[in-house]
This record gives structure tokens, C-alpha cells and sequence, in this order.
């Protein structure tokens, strides 16, 4: 099967990016080096194209009820503007994805879904939406979402957005002052982390969010497909003199295992429930149906359970005191050379100057300062259990 | 990027390179380096060490992946690039120059290809 292109395709390959296989999406895997782009997004900014990530809406008078039911977490109590991380398991608390919801309006929802899980999520939606006065439609090919990360993102999107603060009017009569109403690009400035707003970006109409998956301060820009290459174009041409290079997909991936942030297929999967990866927080177990009473979204029964025992496995940072780094995949080994677990995610982190990764191990063996060891190509190379995130932004 | 393989080298499909002499220089190849990315860590045998064509010697490790080292010839290596050790972005920017990773004393060559086989090789 011959990859999809993304509508951002030949201005990656007028950057001399190198393209990847990635979810059947042919994606740039980094433009120069992986090392500098990762760097150029932890101190300056970095331009990336996640055009393969999928775009459903899900609109109706119980659109959000909808989701109450389709999904782990709370959306009908979601205000407008506002968004969460949150995720779809089977009936049996499996994980069948991770998801960004935004609310849009009082009867629109937007779910991002990853590009791996796009026709999963849509399928098990659609399912779980029959009965509900809500419709989905998948806008994921209409849809470009580039994204810009870094400490100069706000500077390098509020520069492209129109409209600096106007004048109103006074209406009282005369001898009022005139005030300054905020602009559009005030109300980017102004957005919250999880928050989103509908802007005109280089003259294209966008909905802008400050989300990401890298660690850093940033915004993600969803505009029509079209649109996208006149977008691209402009955050380059206004943020290449700040710093911003175009980032690939390798930088991407080890940037948010710096910043610990789970990634669907290595730390979540349709085995892993949201418990044994830590993010049991959005596991809504409180919410409610409009009866007052406990809402039976799917996966209750098995994820309530769940919630009760003590996990099997859980979900650490290790960090590596060789040389030699762990990877996905890796045995995590006791002190006797026993495997006691498995490692999810791991890279010499670029940041740190040291290997860093993720991995399930038993509880009894998830503390802080817990000394174990990855078979690393039939070597056991030393790890001590820390704290994860690896790396925090300074606020 | 097209790699150009200097001629005059031999080729492993395992995407090393031996420069034959007294010693032979080896090295990995732009191809294998690109593929790569960012190199951040070299394992390279130690000096001394009894070497056997198309063993695993040594570890290339860059931030999204790793790759072992075969040896393309049999023998003693007698030097390693400690500045390519020290700094392995020189294996990534001068692959077969400055990021030259060891010095051998060759009793035996292993299986090796022309510039022109290994081209088509790694074209695919």
C-alpha cells in the first residue's frame, strides 16, 4: 500500500527532509540533524507537520453526553475553548487510544486521534454514538495541524495572527474614554495551556491551541489542507531569524520521552490500562449521567476494578548510569539478572546527556532510587529508577 | 543526500568500509551514517584485540536508533579514532575521513564488495 501524503508533502521535500513510513503516512523523519532540531525546540522554536493525526467532530445537542459515554473522561463539564487529554478503552479498560478533546462550541466536539488509530477510533465512535443525538464526521483529510513548539512559539504565532488591539467605541455618550479592546492576537497571547482559539493565521482561518507534545511552551495550528503551505511558508519566513528550524518526527520522539509524555504502541496499548501508565487522573470514575447517578461509560466495570487492586505493572522513569541506552523493547533485569520488566521507550537523551526511558515494572520495584539494570543487546547495563518527567520546562 | 563511495575502498553490506594498508582503516559509510542520524555513541573494540571477519565488534548509537559494527576483515586492531570516540559527530559529518573508526593489522579479509556493488546494494 502506497503511503498518504501530507497536504504539507512537497514543501518537505523542497527542505530536503528525509520521509519515513509512519502509520501508513509518508513523514519527514528529520530535515538536517535530529540533534539540532531537537535543540532548536527546547531554546528557540521548532516548525512541525502532524498532518497524519486524525480530526473527528462529533456535533448534536448530547454530542457531549455522547463522549461521556464513548470515552474515559468528563467532556460534557469541558468549557468551550477548552481541551483534554483523555482516552477510548474497550470494554475490558484496554487502551484503544490517547486523545486531545476540544470543545468548540456548547454541541461540538473535536477529537484528535493518532494516526495509527484513526479508523479504530472513528469505527468505535460511531458505535458508541448510535442512540445519542450526536453525528461524527471525519475531517482528518480536510485537515492540516501543524504544530510550533518552543520558548519563541508565542512571539513567532502571535506575530502572524491579524489585527492588532482596536479602538472601541465608547457607547455610553460623550466623555467616555475611547478603550482598547484586546485583539486576535492578544487572545492567542493570552491562551491557556489546553485552551483554544479561532484566529486568522497568516491569513488563514485557524483554530489555534496551546498543546503539544514536546515539553515545551507551543501552539498547534488546525487549518484547511489547502491552506496549509501558505501557513507553513509564513511560520518559517517569521521564525527562522527567531530560531525556529522545521523539525521531524525523530526530534518529536525524543522530545516528549524527555518530557515523559506516553506515546500510543510504547507506553499504551490495548493491554495497558490507564492505571499501569500512571494517568489514572483522567479515568473519570465521578462522572455522572443526567440522573445524578454513576455515568456507565465504557470500560467502567473493568477500569473501577482496576482502580481498586493493586496494579500489576507501572509505569517508570529509569535513567541510565552507562553509556549504552535502553530502547523499546529492552528486558529490565533485578539485581539477581531476573527480567522484572519491560522497557517501553528509550534514547541517550539529547538534553540530559544520558540515556533515559520509560518501563513496566512491578510496583514493588517502581521507587525512586531503585537500582536495575536493562539487558542491553546481552549486556546488563546499570539504570536507577527516577522521577519522571526527565526534563520540566523553566515557567 | 547521495553518498558517494570513494572507489578505491572495499564494502561490506553491513555498510563498513576497509581502506586496505599497513594497517587497513575502517569506517562506516555516509549511507549507514545518514541512516543513522545524530551519532552520540561509539563502542569500539580495544586496542590489542583479536578481531574475526563479520563478527559484531563494535555499537554506533544515535539518538533514534543504534547499529552494530561488523568487521570486515580478520585481525589485531593497533589504534582506534579516539577523537571520532570523543566526538562521534565526526562519524556523521566526514564518515569516511575523519570519523575513520579503527586501524587493523588484517590476516584475512572478509566477504566485501566493490564501490559500485555496495551502491547498487544500498540503493535497494
Amino acid at each position: 500500500m502506497t503511503d498518504l501524503l501530507s497536504p504539507l508533502h512537497d514543501e518537505h521535500v523542497a527542505l530536503g527532509a528525509v520521509l519515513t513510513s509512519f502509520a501508513g503516512w509518508s513523514m519527514p523523519l528529520r530535515y538536517t540533524s535530529d540533534l539540532a532540531e531537537h535543540t532548536a525546540v527546547r531554546t528557540a522554536a521548532g516548525l512541525f507537520d502532524l498532518s497524519h493525526m486524525g480530526e473527528l467532530e462529533i456535533t448534536g445537542p448530547q454530542a457531549g453526553l455522547a463522549l461521556d459515554v464513548a470515552l474515559v473522561g468528563h467532556l460534557s463539564a469541558l468549557a468551550v475553548g477548552r481541551a483534554r487529554y483523555t482516552m477510548i478503552v474497550a470494554p475490558d479498560g484496554g487502551v484503544l487510544d490517547d486523545l486531545v478533546v476540544y470543545r468548540l462550541a456548547d454541541e461540538r466536539f473535536l477529537v484528535v486521534a493518532n494516526a495509527s488509530n484513526v479508523a479504530l477510533v472513528r469505527s468505535a465512535l460511531t458505535e458508541r454514538l448510535g442512540g445519542f443525538d450526536a453525528a461524527l464526521d471525519d475531517a482528518s483529510a480536510r485537515t492540516a495541524l501543524i504544530a510550533v513548539q518552543g520558548p519563541r512559539a508565542e512571539q513567532i504565532v502571535t506575530g502572524l495572527v491579524a489585527g492588532p488591539a482596536t479602538q472601541r467605541q465608547p457607547d455610553g455618550g460623550p466623555g467616555q474614554t475611547p478603550q482598547m479592546e484586546p485583539g486576535p492576537a492578544d487572545a492567542v497571547r493570552a491562551l491557556r495551556y489546553y485552551a483554544a482559539v479561532e484566529a486568522v493565521v497568516a491569513g488563514v482561518p485557524a483554530l489555534v491551541a496551546r498543546t503539544g507534545y514536546t515539553g515545551e511552551d507551543g501552539f498547534e495550528l488546525f487549518v484547511a489542507a489547502e491552506a496549509a503551505p501558505a501557513v507553513w511558508r509564513a511560520v518559517l519566513a517569521v521564525g527562522r531569524p527567531l530560531g525556529l528550524v522545521p523539525a521531524g518526527l525523530s526530534a518529536r520522539d525524543s522530545l516528549r520521552l524527555e518530557a515523559g509524555m506516553p506515546l500510543y504502541g510504547n507506553e499504551l496499548d490495548r493491554t495497558t490500562s490507564p492505571y499501569d501508565a500512571g494517568l489514572g487522573r483522567v479515568v473519570r470514575l465521578d462522572k455522572t449521567d443526567p440522573q445524578g447517578g454513576p455515568l456507565l461509560f465504557v470500560g467502567r466495570q473493568a477500569l473501577q476494578a482496576r482502580a481498586a487492586a493493586e496494579p500489576r505493572r507501572t509505569l517508570v522513569g529509569l535513567e541510565g548510569l552507562g553509556r549504552r541506552a535502553a530502547r523499546h523493547g529492552y528486558p529490565v533485569l533485578d539485581g539477581e539478572g531476573a527480567q522484572v520488566g519491560v522497557v517501553t521507550s528509550g534514547a541517550p537523551s539529547p538534553t540530559l546527556g544520558r540515556p533515559v526511558a520509560m518501563a513496566y515494572v512491578p510496583p514493588a520495584l517502581s521507587a525512586v532510587g531503585t537500582e536495575l539494570a536493562v539487558d542491553v543487546r546481552g549486556r546488563a547495563e546499570p539504570v536507577r529508577v527516577v522521577a519522571l518527567p526527565f526534563y520540566r520546562r523553566d515557567r | 543526500m547521495t553518498a558517494t563511495n570513494p572507489a578505491h575502498l572495499h564494502y561490506t553490506a553491513e555498510h563498513e568500509w576497509l581502506e586496505e594498508g599497513s594497517p587497513a582503516t575502517v569506517g562506516i559509510t555516509a549511507t549507514a551514517a545518514e541512516a543513522l542520524g545524530d551519532i552520540v555513541y561509539l563502542e569500539l573494540p580495544a586496542v590489542g584485540e583479536q578481531i574475526a571477519a563479520g563478527a559484531v565488534i563494535g555499537e554506533i548509537e544515535s539518538t533514534k536508533s543504534v547499529s552494530e559494527l561488523f568487521s570486515p576483515a580478520s585481525g589485531t586492531v593497533v589504534e582506534v579514532n579516539q577523537a571520532a570516540v570523543d566526538d562521534p559527530s565526526l562519524v556523521s559529518s566526514d564518515p569516511f575521513g575523519a570519523g575513520w573508526l579503527l586501524k587493523v593489522d588484517v590476516t584475512g579479509l572478509g566477504p566485501v564488495l566493490t564501490a559500485d556493488e555496495y551502491a547498487a546494494l544500498a540503493a535497494g
